[in-house]
This record gives structure tokens, sequence and C-alpha cells, in this order.
């Protein structure tokens, strides 16, 4: 049960309780209790909305960093990224191979923000070597989800 | 001027599905439940190999039976589901979907005046292709005591000196019935005794949600008489391709592709190399679509217990089928009138066969939030017919 509560849970986080319980064929008392157990076992760590902020008012500049650092004796990178990810406009640090150590996922409201953040927080650390910053213009899909319009069904309304 | 037509051809019904289907195309924003294919789209890596062979300039005909790789990797997919083995070369024909494969087994095996035994509810176009064959169609009715099984004394009350193949259609489309192995090994005897072949439709064969699915081609003895069809359809959410295929005796390949080299030529090119790729790297995707409809189908049998429809549970294709006869109407009036007063379209039963009567296909091949507000009309015109029964 508990791959395919998953599954169904990280594409729709507010299904009902109730029809979870009876598209898995179990209990709802056994969902209920799986989805407490995933929750204190930190497999499911949070539950989040998926909002296409271009379709509102409100102005938002995401940025993507590539930031190379010179990794710590005995910590690699966890120091750094532990560092760095405590900054709210943060929204993902991630560890990477290839070019580059650290990629930075970063939203702000304008673009001075971001260049703020690069310049006076980030390269301010003295472990950073170099940052390469990309402005993200468009984003077309994200968490899997295809940000344009919803397809229609396009089925035929009866056939055999 | 004189008669253009065949009479033969003219004295065919309709389809049930057509008449229902012109009414239903004339209603403004009706939802329905009444697809009989898949609402995902093919897995886009399948796409994009047959898109990849335009590229290429893929665009001539294939050999008359199909591309030698594609009945190549259909003889190693049926090894690994179902453990049956057949010769790539000499028992598998490519054809225009499942539905053409029926056509030509029947045209390629039936003399005049051979009975072709049709267990129905059953999809639509097997009795049509029976007499078109120039066979006699003789039905078998199933009911919904046994779960839409087939069972051994049916067969053996049907079968006649003239009886020379029986249609297996399982799991079946429209009540979602399926024979185990135990059922088929049941009908298997009577089918040797008899000397019958078997054309066995197996297109809805990775939709099963109890045990996996068991082809009759698997039993001893059974495989030199089966006619074995599947197609990519509804396994790979690949109706638009139509691409189906028989596998059987070489003796029978051999006059259906005879049939199908001057009918058809061959089964579309790009096509056939999608369904290369979904048979190499296909399976995780029908493991995903498969789950996916058995969440719906508990969801839709779940529902259909609240309203206190009577249903027996179905563990193959996509389909419930669902009991109205409390209501006192035939399948026909109930569909109509829940079209007209909740514009909620669903398939009469009788669509399929005069012993649908009484009985509605719903399909789930609809996702939850489609599934949720179509129930919802549902259950609100089963509350208002039984209080106006009262």
């Amino acid at each position: 049960m508990r791959d395919e509560l998953l599954t169904i849970i990280e594409k729709n986080s507010r299904i009902d309780l109730k029809e979870l319980a009876v598209i898995l064929g179990v209990e709802e008392i056994d969902a209920v209790n799986e989805l407490e157990a995933l929750e204190n076992e930190g497999i499911i760590c949070g539950y989040h909305t998926m909002i296409d902020w271009e379709k509102t008012d409100i102005e938002k500049v995401s940025a993507l960093i590539e930031v190379r650092v010179t990794p710590q004796r005995g910590q690699g990178f966890d120091n750094m990224a532990e560092r760095i990810q405590k900054y709210p406009e943060v929204q993902s640090v991630y560890l990477m191979s290839g070019g580059y150590d650290l990629m930075i996922i970063l939203e702000g409201k304008t673009l001075r923000e971001v260049s703020s953040f690069v310049s006076n927080k980030l390269s301010a650390l003295d472990t950073v070597l170099s940052t390469a910053t990309h402005f993200i213009l468009k984003k077309y899909k994200d968490h899997g989800t295809v940000l344009s319009r919803k397809k229609e069904d396009e089925r035929e309304m009866i056939t055999p | 001027m004189r008669n253009p037509l065949a009479d033969k051809v003219v004295e065919i019904k309709p389809s049930g599905i057509r008449k229902f289907f012109d009414i239903v195309s004339e209603m403004k924003d009706a939802i329905s439940l009444g697809v009989g294919e898949p609402d995902f789209d093919t897995p886009w890596h399948i796409r994009d190999e047959g898109i990849y062979s335009l590229e290429k300039g893929k665009t001539h005909y294939t050999s008359n039976a199909g591309l030698v790789e594609l009945r190549q990797e259909i003889c190693n997919y049926l090894q690994r589901k179902q453990g049956i083995t057949y010769h790539p070369i000499k028992e598998v024909l490519i054809t225009v979907g499942g539905s053409e494969a029926i056509d030509m087994g029947l045209r390629a095996m039936c003399n005049p005046g051979d009975e072709v035994l049709i267990p129905q509810p059953s999809y639509v176009s097997y009795e049509p292709c029976a007499v078109l064959a120039g066979a006699a169609p003789v039905i078998i009715n199933l009911k919904a005591e046994n779960e839409f099984r087939l069972t051994a004394q049916e067969l053996e009350e049907a079968i006649t000196d003239r009886t020379k193949i029986l249609i297996l259609p399982f799991p079946n489309n429209p009540t979602g019935a399926i024979m185990e192995r135990k059922d088929l090994e049941a009908i298997a005897e009577v089918i040797l005794k008899h000397d019958l072949y078997v054309m066995s439709d197996e297109i809805y064969s990775e939709l099963t949600y109890k045990e996996k699915h068991v082809s009759i081609a698997e039993l001893p003895g059974m495989q030199e008489r089966t006619i074995l069809i599947n197609g990519f359809s509804k396994a790979y959410a690949m109706t638009g391709w139509r691409l189906g295929y028989a596998c059987g005796p070489e003796e029978i390949i051999t006059q259906m592709t005879k049939i199908h080299q001057f009918a058809i030529m061959c089964a579309p090119t790009t096509s056939q190399y999608a369904a290369v790729e979904a048979l190499k790297n296909g399976d995780v995707d029908v493991d995903e679509m498969r789950t996916a409809y058995n969440q719906r189908r508990r969801y839709l049998m779940n529902a259909l217990r609240e309203m206190g429809l009577e249903c027996f549970e179905p563990y193959g294709a996509f389909y419930v089928f669902p009991c109205i006869k409390e209501f006192g109407m035939t399948s026909d009036v109930f569909a109509e009138k829940l079209l007209a007063e909740e514009k909620l379209a669903v398939v009469p039963g009788t669509a399929f066969g005069d012993c649908g009567e009484g009985f509605l296909r719903i399909s789930y091949a609809y996702s939850l939030e489609q599934l949720r507000e179509a129930l919802k009309r549902l259950g609100r015109f089963v509350e208002k017919l039984r209080k106006e029964k009262q």
C-alpha cells in the first residue's frame, strides 16, 4: 500500500481520506495510520501547492545559481549547504556532480533582490569560489505538472 | 436503377451504440462514461519512436504480415507474459487493430453455414463479421449469476454438428468479466471433445485486477486450435494507431495473411515501429496504467455499492456492468432518461447483445475527477427514480 499511497499523494495531497482508502482498497483507518507513519518517518515532508505565479499580479523572479565551493575537511559540502539553505529566499539546494558543486534555486521579488543575494550574501562566503546565475524566463513544466492550460478530453463521447 | 446493395450487408442491424451516439452528440455539455478506450495518451517514448521512424523516412509498406522485428517482439512478449511459444514468421500476422484480426480470422476459417458461437454480452463486431464471413452466428447468453463467465454447460448446450468456432472474448467488454484458469480448463474439455476452434480475443489481457490473465492457448492441446488476438490499443493506450495481431497455427495464419495482403496490404508502418518500442520498453507504462484503472475500479464499485446498485465485482478491462432491473425499465429507456435528466451518457447493455437487457455499461477509463462528477449525477438520478416508484 505504501508505494501506491505515495504515488497518489504526490500528485494530489488534498485527496479526501475516505476516497484515498477506497481507491487503495483498504480501511480508512489504515490509510490514516499509514499517512501518519509516513509523516513521522519524515518520508512525507510537507504538503505544498503548485501555483503558476505568472497568472497572478504578483511579481516573482526565479534564478538558478551554480556555485563552486571549496569542500571542508571532514565536512565535504554539508556545512556550506546548511548555511545556504537558511536563507528563506532559497527554494532548493542540491549537491551536483559535474562542472560545479551546489545548485541553488532562488526566488526573489525583483531582479535586484536576486542580484543582491548573489553579490552580498552568497559570494561573500569565504568558501565560495565562483557563482553563475541564470534567470528563469518561463516555466513550462514544474514538479511533473504542465503549467499551460489543461487538456480537454477529446475522445468521442460513446465508443464500443 | 437496380438495387446497388448486398442483402447480406443491408440485413445487418446497425450498432446499438451508433444510435445512442447520435443522441449524445446532439446534447451540449453532456458528460460521458460511455467511452471504450483509454483516457491516457500513448506514453511519450512510444510516440517518439513513431515520430523518429517518420524522420528516418520509414514511410513505405512493410511486408504483408508486418515488420519481422515487431513479430519477433510479439513472440517475446507472449512468451514472457503467457508462456506460449509462437514462430515469428509462420504464426504471427500484424493487423489493423484487433478488429481486423477478428474479420480476417472468421473469413479464413468459415464455410457457408458453419456455426460460430458468440458469448454475449460482448463486443459489437463478432456477429456481423461472422455473418459477412458467410457463417451462422449462434449466441450464448451469459448470465449475471455466473459473473458473465462462460460455463462448460452453456457451451455444451450450444454445440451442434455444424459448430466450428467459439469466440472467447475475455477479459470482457462490456461486462468486465474474466475467465480464470479453472474456468478455461472446464471449457477446454468441451472444446477438445467437439473438435472446435477458438478465436480468443484478448485485447484487454493486460487489464486484469485479480490473477494475471490466462490465455486459453496456454492449456494443453489448445494452442493448435486457437487464434489468439491481441493488440496495442488498450494495453499501451494506442487506439488511434490501429494496430493489433493474430497468432495461431501456420495453416490458418497463412490464409489470413492472404486475405490481409489483398484487402489491406499491411498495417500502418509508423504504428508498427512505435509498437516495437511499446513491447520493448513499455511494461512499466502498462503497470502504471493498470494501477490507475484499478484505483478507479475500486472507486466506482464503492460508489455503486453506496447507491445500492446491484453489480458483481468485475476483475478485467475497464468496465462495470451494473443491473438496473429494479427500476422496471429497459436499458435503452434508462440510458436515455439519464442522459436527458442528468446529461450523463452511459451505454445500454443491449448494445452488446439482447441478454444485456437490464444492465448498463459504465466505463472507468476516466480521471477520478470525471468519475466523481458523473457518479454524483448517477446517484441523484437513481435516488429520484426510487422516490418516484414509492
